[in-house]
């Protein structure tokens, strides 16, 4: 043990000496040695600086009408604006423009507050946002709704938007709020007339950061400076609502495809801030204590399984019954998160904390499964024995992991499942295949949706039951499709919530899909970096970094 | 020689086009759509299509291959059907690292291995020899990415010697860029110092055993003349095959050190536009590792002759 401890002592000693070496070289070469080397002699807190991130996944495509992808969706909350944003309590909150409604809700008037300028010098129009939000309509699912009541959208003047609507569209504000794929960014209105099919050409915005075209380097390195002609709002920040103070002058989005050295770069303090570490590798930064690990997003994911409506057998809604009985959360949540502080069994069909949230017809779920239940829904139905083809994304360990956990369930409870390997893009495009089985087609895929992007009927790509116009899977239920127009006419916040209770009931009946669960994504920042916004989408405005 | 050089250059051209053929192909009839990885999961049908008419996806084979060719005759790879930036921009961003760091590899591998491999030969069967050959094992079994975790944690996390990752070019600031690739240098060539090492040890070991060499050392030149001058330069031409097979391998394989150590290579861009079915990109980058390595064999070739002047063309 001495021996053990004299090595250990003499180790420290011969390290804080190199390390003294090291920064005595440093101090005397500059030029040569890295600046991590330098950082902690002296700490002044203050505005400016850089900070450096590494985000969940590389940023390749900057339009984010186009693309549908959460890394686009942040890149352009850094760079546009909108024109109303929800606070933390889900509420629309009035963000470049103010609002006031007729009495019979049928004309939405916006006003667009002063100093609101793009980053090319020319100010913001009623014009621009109009188009920004015609081709905003055409893409998103809540956004198509919303146009499919709308009677016109027109810029009366420089600073006065008027959308009237065919018949009272009470969820309006929420559906113009929403504060996730896809947003509704307003940009110049020569760009927003690009085709929705088709990238814009120039990434100009008015957000409180301005990109800076030059340095991109598309899968590598994003940039974005302070945009000093912003004007942010007075009020407290709150998620994507309130004052978008830039404290700090440039942030830099660096692509680390290596998670672990992503964390090797924190720990040396050559970044800042790591949007998305991996749960197994939490325990290497445990015991550092220049390093803050939290969860600042408490609305978080959801894992879901989803099932084919085209091929048998889950064209029978009792095998589909049979599946959600076969699967139990709590088991799913461990095998693929592990630490139980960062999830959460959850039969809400909404996510948890979301406002819509309700339990019904989750029981088995959060309880375990019930595989004996399976079994029986199995036998009754005729089961054929025949194996289902579940189209597992084995590159991403978020995604194979509750993969491997569900088809355990599954064979459990009696069911024959044939697993097909695959890598995330290539799973991406063979779901869109509708066709059997025998040719290629498949049965079930277990994912993973930001809460974000499922808390309401009116935008949730979940529930759209339109058949083969819908998400994957096409189911095709119009008493869903009903309740859903019963939700966007709902005048008042309980009636919204009691069409909400009555789709929860109705999913899981009908078992459009299997909610796995709620999940938190752990963060990671350097202790230097302060006044980050806790909220579910990653934003860079009123942070701060010490010096 | 020179009838030799223009004809191995004009072999060039039915070669790349072989390639180009089968590049564009091969890649068209593997399952997959650009235009479902860009719109997303949530894409109606009618969207998709209409993003795949404005990619030019939605035309037949014939018709894009020959669009592809009108560009390439141009000197243009297209533009990114991810991104949307020119493939020759992004092409020129990448594969500055990735030749800085082959380039600094090499050296470091040839100045590192030959000696190792010569002195081992000299010393054939003594501890020297063992020592030489033990590491070569060593460093040719232990993957690469586990040196360079390792290089990391010693280097950069305990001692704070170096940065963890990272690239800047030279041209940027030259001191920094030698800072930052040391580690991710030493990781790919140990290696290439193990295998050229062990190759320059047999070549030795060969030609050391040779009637001249017996001659010159009875002629009482200088052992280090005898060494490097009279006998590396008769075992040189296996060697150089080797160094040269192992350039044009940096150049195209070392996509695992470029992301242990963040490097944006060109690597990193051909993984990335496979996983994404960027067809400009993959094309392009197909073409271009087609072409470096015809380039380094042509190379290697005509050097022969140099190194050993019985060789002749």
């Amino acid at each position: 043990m001495r021996f053990i401890e004299d090595l250990t002592r003499t180790w420290t000693t011969l390290r804080t000496d190199m390390r003294s070496v090291a920064i005595g070289a440093a101090l005397a070469t500059t030029a040569v040695l890295p600046g991590s080397a330098l950082v902690g002699l002296s700490e002044v807190r203050a505005e400016g600086g850089t900070v450096k991130v590494v985000m969940h996944s590389a940023l390749r495509n900057l339009d984010p009408i186009l693309v549908n992808s959460h890394i686009t969706r942040n890149h352009a909350y850094l760079i546009y604006d909108v024109l109303i944003a929800q606070d933390d309590q889900f509420r629309p909150q009035p963000q470049m423009a103010s609002w006031t409604i007729s009495p019979d809700g049928k004309v939405y008037t916006f006003t667009l507050r002063d100093g609101l300028k793009f980053h090319d010098g020319a100010a913001v129009t009623a014009a621009d946002a109009v188009a920004s939000l015609q081709r905003w309509g055409s893409k998103d699912t809540g956004g198509r709704m919303l146009f499919s009541e709308t009677a016109s959208l027109e810029a009366k003047d420089d600073k006065t938007i008027v959308w009237t609507l065919k018949k009272p569209f009470p969820a309006l504000l929420g559906v113009l709020s929403k504060m996730s794929t896809v947003p509704a960014f307003i940009m110049p209105a020569r760009l927003a007339k690009t085709p929705a099919s088709e990238a814009i050409p120039q990434h100009i915005g008015s957000g409180p950061f301005r990109f800076v075209d030059a340095e991109f380097q598309p899968g590598v390195k994003s940039v974005y400076q302070k945009f000093k002609d912003y004007v942010p709002r007075s009020e407290a920040p709150s998620w994507l609502a309130g004052g978008k103070v830039a404290k700090v002058d440039r942030v830099e989005w660096i692509t680390m495809p290596d998670s672990l050295t992503a964390i090797n770069a924190l720990s040396a303090g050559e970044i800042d801030y790591i949007e998305m570490p991996p749960a197994d590798l939490l325990p290497v930064m445990a015991n550092n204590p220049d390093i803050v690990v939290e969860k600042r997003d408490t609305i978080g994911y959801q894992f879901i399984a989803r099932m084919n409506f085209k091929n048998p057998p889950f064209d029978n809604v009792k095998i589909r019954q049979a599946a959600l009985r076969a699967l139990g959360q709590e088991e799913l949540l461990k095998i693929a998160i592990g630490d139980p502080e960062y999830y959460k069994p959850c039969g809400a069909i909404f996510g948890c904390n979301a406002p819509y949230a309700s339990s019904v017809g989750a029981e088995t779920l959060t309880s375990g499964g019930d595989p004996k239940g399976a079994k029986k829904l199995l036998d009754e139905a005729g089961y054929d024995g025949k194996p289902i083809v579940v189209f597992k994304a084995s590159d991403l360990p978020v995604l194979a992991a509750p993969n491997d956990a569900g088809v355990q369930a599954l064979r459990r409870a009696g069911f024959k499942v044939d697993v097909k390997e695959l890598d995330f893009q290539t799973r991406t495009i063979r779901l869109t295949s509708m066709k059997p089985v025998s040719e290629g087609g498949w049965n079930m895929f277990f994912s993973s949706f930001h809460v974000l992007d499922i808390n309401s009927p009116l935008y949730s790509n979940l529930l759209d039951a339109r058949g083969d116009q819908g998400y994957l899977g096409w189911p095709n239920d119009p008493e869903l499709e009903a309740m859903r127009r019963a939700f966007a006419e709902a005048s008042t916040a309980e009636a919204q919530k009691d069409v909400a209770a009555r789709i929860q009931k109705h999913v899981m009946e009908n078992v459009t899909y299997v909610p796995l669960g709620n999940w938190f994504n752990p963060q990671a920042r350097s202790r230097k970096l302060t006044g980050m916004i806790p909220g579910p989408v990653t934003v860079f405005w009123n942070l701060e970094k010490a010096r | 020689m020179t009838g030799y050089f223009i004809r191995r250059v004009l072999a060039i051209v039915p070669v790349m086009a072989i390639v180009v053929v089968c590049v564009f192909l091969l890649l068209r009839l593997t399952p997959g759509d650009p235009a479902a990885i860009l719109a997303g999961d949530t894409a109606t049908a009618e969207q998709l299509e209409r993003i795949r008419q404005s990619l030019g996806l939605a035309d037949s084979l014939p018709v894009q291959f020959a669009r592809w060719l009108g560009l390439l005759a141009q000197g243009d790879f297209g533009t990114s059907l991810i991104s949307g930036s020119p493939v020759t921009g992004m092409i020129a961003q990448r594969i500055w690292p990735t030749l800085n760091i082959a380039i600094l590899t090499l050296i470091l591998t040839i100045a590192i291995a030959v000696p190792l491999g010569v002195i081992a030969a000299w010393r054939h069967r003594t501890w020297a020899d063992y020592a030489v050959m033990s590491f070569s094992v060593l460093g040719f079994s232990v993957p690469v990415f586990v040196i360079g975790y390792t290089f990391i944690l010693v280097f950069s996390l305990e001692l704070r010697w170096l940065p963890v990752q990272g690239y800047v070019a030279p041209t940027q600031d030259f001191g920094q860029f030698i800072v930052r690739a040391i580690l991710p240098c030493l990781a790919l060539a140990t290696v290439f110092i193990a295998l050229i090492a062990r190759m320059t040890r047999t070549s030795m070991l060969e030609v050391l055993g040779e009637d001249f060499i017996r001659t010159a050392r009875a002629k009482g030149i200088k052992e280090s003349w005898v060494l490097f001058r009279h006998a590396l330069r008769n075992a040189a031409v296996p060697i150089l095959t080797i160094i040269g097979t192992g350039f044009a391998l940096l150049i195209g394989g070392a996509v695992v050190t470029e992301s242990v150590f963040n490097i944006p290579g060109i690597g990193r861009l051909t993984v990335d536009a496979i996983l994404a079915r960027d067809y400009p990109v993959i094309q392009a980058m197909t073409l271009l590792t087609s072409g470096i390595y015809v380039l380094i064999n042509l190379l290697i070739d005509l050097s022969y002759a140099f190194i050993d002047p019985r060789i002749r063309y």
